[in-house]
């Protein structure tokens, strides 16, 4: 089976985010980045269905110069080769999408792997944008997936519980937390892994269809209202959680 | 909360790709298999069962250790991140990898010969074999040159005898590196587990690294084969041995220093006294601030020794003043954070009063912190103060 | 902006109340010229009947043979139909499982820029919107540079909102061009979850302390949890006294969760619990000592005795969902 695996470089999620000086972005300034937590059990899907069926996991970003070190991870964790697409410092899901299909046109993959989210813009949305541009079905935030000729079933996560979905490869699967326990580097394989080319390649012009015209910390305040336990405060207390908070 | 480490100084921007990943890799590890059981082991005084096969499978044993005899190869810089993450963790586990590293499968892959390469160095990579190192004795300490333990040369071999003490992984190990006088001269021998006449007995009653095994070592007329003798004679031979285990804790404490100042800080911000967070008084903020100011200073000397000793011009002075210095930091640390955890810092629910209690073992072990102090101090006076 | 498209999701014989929060942010960036129509895949339009009141004057009703068992290729397919037909060059979706893997599609098929988890949409020149990220930590202005745009709402966030006036709706009804092709996924069936959420997948916790007494009280706690959709926590005292599992203990030696709504029912507020809930959306506390911790860092406290509070609070949140 031949896999891609769609990997993005985030912030450390124990990141504290500060705004950085163009207002549109965060201070990168001591940040920590690390592999999309949720594209590590993309990874681990790949290699688990490698050394089950057999084949070959290539690992894709959209990064910049910086992105190699992901790249390195996932070549540490057992993927068989990586490309790097440098483009856009902070593309828009779209543009990373469009180059996504670039990619995998030319690899031709039976199986697409993505973490359900990147834990940075949190927008669930290049599963489907990259099925749609290469006509390909996708399943989002799947915590279970078995593949028997040809045939995917998947247990996908809904509100309040989930749904078992069908496709055929090839198909495009985004990973749930449950799908796998990803492993850890070893240390020889870190060591082996320096030495493995990375296939670098420019992001095609694809241009990002929307832009950010600002960011800010959001001001987050407890309301702090102390009430008694009579019954028109308890009604009271649901209608603010229902109508304030609007939590339930 | 994850843990995001400590770098104000942007001392991360000195380091390779591969050592970061090294380091994300053994801190997870560390994260997964280490912390949530630490305590209860700690509490129990036992080493957390299955851990040392993982710690193998991760590779984290043989970190400088040739691949051609199943080591990592890597470079010094990634064996430190390594301890520094474990220590994170815990002293007891660190030292457990120490000791594997630098006490047993540097001495077999310097001094030993091939045949004791090929047999040993790759059970050790894997955690199948565990090492030990037997230099210290009841009566010899700060002072090993005048060790009892003794060797006599026998037809086909070696006969030992004696005892060693505060021997980590004694009564687990498979192989003991053991440090004794054949004519008056220090030589090393490998001794194995189960040979007639020696025995590992568990030290107990330890209130510091007690999730780590301590031993005796006792040598009664013990049978070791000529080919059991390593390459080296005099002191040097252990002492270049625990250059490198000294190196490893230097910045190991590190970790341990992390962890306390980690805790504090969050603690800090949380704990409302008198109306407002304790990080907001001027007495707590000088204790953070001091400890963040140590630890930099402590990563900095640990970097640059790291370099040092891939170039191979780090003197063992040099290693003096990283182990003394960052162990001696990390202790008051745990101090500064146990009094910020106020009675919180006492208890297990808090990492605090664990490492405290560790690093006084750590201050004192792999040369006390006032015997790094007379080297130093001789090799600036050319004055020994020592003898 | 000329017209928008709202997607209408069907519940049992209702739409979700998130359709409503759509259409009615769908009026609040319509100003006077856009028109607004509504399309409500594989339903029929009783289902839709009441969405005069929130001004929706067209929904479009599709239904195919094909349609019979969901599928989001061919859902996509039918409202992209549906777009064309009405020319609409705005789409609004629920940001929820359904909606999040419709809208790239839509926007694919449409060449048109989107915005995925909106919690804001404002109309001034052009639609900005605005959405949280890196977790909530920070949130982004984000403009669309192309003539279509299609956004999907995070649920709970924009408020329903009545017309002034109620409309009457004009259903018509589609019959979507689809082959079997566009059926290239779909879902074979559904299991709601029956069995317990745990504490840290679940939007709502409830959580007990010493003051829930012992372990046979904590089906207060249960009731509570049922009813509101979510997971039961525990503080460290309780799981020590053995009434409740390991698994449910939030705080420092447990879990850490940041649910929207964070029930803390009997605890007093150790800083060790604080550590695993403060970054909570919403934290209610009801404990019976006024002086307790937990009332500093909670939205909404109720002093006062959980025996009695807990029922009460749990039959009229049931009243309210």
């Amino acid at each position: 089976m031949n896999i891609l695996v769609c990997i993005s470089r985030v912030p450390d999620t124990a990141t504290k985010v500060v705004i950085g000086s163009d207002g549109n972005s965060i201070d990168s300034q001591g940040v920590k980045f690390i592999v999309n937590p949720y594209d590590e059990l993309a990874i681990e899907e790949g290699l688990r269905l490698r050394e089950k069926n057999g084949g070959v996991v290539t690992a894709v970003t959209i990064g910049t110069d910086k992105s190699t070190d992901v790249l390195r991870t996932a070549l540490a964790m057992g993927v068989d080769k990586v490309i790097l697409v440098k483009g856009e410092e902070n593309p828009d899901s779209f543009y990373v999408a469009e180059n996504l299909a670039a990619v995998a046109k030319d690899e031709n993959p039976d199986l697409i792997l993505l973490g359900r989210q990147s834990v940075d813009f949190d927008s669930l949305q290049i599963p489907s944008a990259l099925g749609e541009i290469l006509g390909m079905p996708s399943i989002s935030v799947v915590s279970k997936l078995t593949i028997e000729d040809g045939k995917v079933t998947a247990e996908r996560d809904i509100e309040g519980g989930c749904e078992i979905v069908e496709a055929s490869l090839p198909c495009i699967i985004s990973a749930q937390k449950g799908l796998n326990e990803p492993r850890y580097p070893k240390l020889p394989d870190i060591m082996k892994s320096r030495s493995k080319p990375i296939d670098q390649r420019d992001a095609a012009a694809a241009a990002s269809r929307t832009s950010i015209i600002g960011m800010e910390i959001p001001l987050k305040q407890r309301a702090g209202k102390i009430l008694t336990d009579s019954d028109d405060d308890i009604n009271e207390l649901v209608r603010m959680l229902h109508e304030d908070a609007k939590v339930i | 909360m994850s843990f995001n480490g400590v770098d104000y100084y942007n001392i991360d921007d000195l380091f390779s790709e591969d050592e970061l990943i090294v380091r994300r890799s053994v801190r997870d590890f560390v994260e997964n298999e280490v912390l949530p059981v630490i305590e209860k082991h700690f509490r129990d005084g036992t080493f957390p069962e299955g851990l040392n096969r993982k710690m193998g499978e991760q590779g984290l044993y043989g970190i400088t250790t040739s691949p051609d005899y199943g080591g990592v190869g890597a470079n010094h810089t990634v064996y430190g991140l390594a301890m520094l993450e474990l220590e994170r963790g815990d002293s007891g586990v660190r030292s457990f990898a120490s000791v594997q590293n630098s006490l047993v499968m540097y001495p077999i892959e310097a001094y030993g010969n091939e045949q004791s390469k090929r047999k040993w160095l790759p059970k050790l990579a894997t955690g199948e074999a565990i090492g030990c190192f037997g230099l210290t004795e009841p009566d010899y300490g700060s002072d090993p040159g005048g060790m009892i333990t003794n060797a006599r040369k026998i037809g086909g071999g070696y006969l030992l005898n004696g005892a060693k003490m505060w021997i980590t992984n004694g009564s687990v190990a498979d192989v003991s590196v053991v440090w004794a006088k054949l004519d008056g001269t220090v030589h090393g021998f490998l001794v194995e587990k189960g040979t007639k006449g020696f025995s590992a007995p568990e030290m107990r009653g330890k209130y510091s690294l007690r999730a780590s095994v301590t031993s005796e070592l006792i040598l009664n007329d013990v049978e070791v084969p000529e080919e059991n003798i390593l390459s080296i004679a005099g002191l040097k031979g252990p002492l270049s041995c625990l250059t490198k285990a000294r190196y490893g804790i230097a910045w190991g404490a590190i970790g341990a220093a992390m962890a306390v100042y980690d805790s504090a800080l969050e603690y800090s911000k949380s704990r409302i006294q008198f109306g407002k967070p304790i990080a907001s008084f001027q007495l707590v903020q000088e204790k953070l601030v001091w400890m963040l100011n140590e630890i930099t200073k402590a990563q900095l000397i640990a970097y640059r020794l790291g370099r040092l000793m891939d170039e191979g011009k780090a003197t063992p002075q040099q290693v003096s003043l990283a182990k003394r210095n960052n162990v001696s930091i990390a202790l008051e640390a745990s101090r500064y954070a146990r009094e910020i955890h106020g009675a919180n810092g006492i208890i297990s629910e808090y990492p605090i009063m664990r490492h405290s209690a560790n690093l006084e073992s750590v201050k004192t072990y792999e040369g006390t912190h006032d015997i790094h102090t007379l080297i130093l101090g001789n090799d600036i006076t050319g004055i020994q103060a020592f003898k | 902006m000329k017209n928008i498209l709202v997607y209408l999701e069907a519940q049992g014989d209702g739409l979700k109340r998130i359709s409503y929060e759509v259409i009615s942010a769908a009026r609040s960036i319509a100003g006077d010229s856009a028109r607004i129509y509504g399309v409500l895949v594989a339903g029929n339009s009783g289902q839709a009947e009441n969405v005069g009141e929130y001004g929706l004057t067209d929904v479009i009703v599709a239904n195919h043979i094909l349609l019979e068992r969901y599928s989001s290729t061919a859902v996509a397919a039918t409202i992209f139909q549906a777009a064309e037909s009405v020319g609409a060059d705005c789409l609004l979706f629920p940001a929820n499982a359904a909606g999040l893997e419709l809208e790239p599609r839509l926007a694919v098929k449409l060449s048109a820029g989107y915005v995925a988890d909106c919690t804001g949409l404002s109309a001034d020149d052009g639609i900005i919107a605005t959405k949280p990220v890196y977790a909530g930590k920070a949130q982004v202005k984000t403009k669309v540079e192309t003539d279509k745009c299609v956004f999907s709402l995070r649920p709970n966030v924009f408020t329903a909102t009545k017309a002034d006036s109620p409309v009457s709706t004009n259903f018509t009804e589609m019959v979507p061009e689809l082959t079997d092709n566009d059926v290239s996924v779909v879902v074979t069936s559904v299991d709601k979850n029956e069995g317990t959420l745990d504490v840290l997948e679940a939007d709502m916790v409830v959580s007990g302390g010493r003051g829930v007494k012992s372990a046979e009280n904590f089906n207060l706690i249960e009731s509570l949890a049922e009813v509101l959709g979510g997971a039961v926590g525990a503080s460290r005292a309780v799981v020590d006294a053995g009434w409740r599992p390991h698994s449910e203990q939030v705080g420092q030696t447990g879990k850490t969760v940041s649910p929207t709504l964070y029930v803390a029912c009997g605890i007093s507020g150790a800083i060790q619990h604080m550590a695993g809930m403060s970054t909570s959306k919403v934290i209610v506390a009801i404990n019976k000592d006024k002086d307790a911790p937990i009332f500093k860092v909670a939205d909404y406290g109720i002093v006062g005795d959980l025996f009695e509070v807990l029922p009460k609070l749990t039959d009229r949140i049931r009243e309210v969902k």
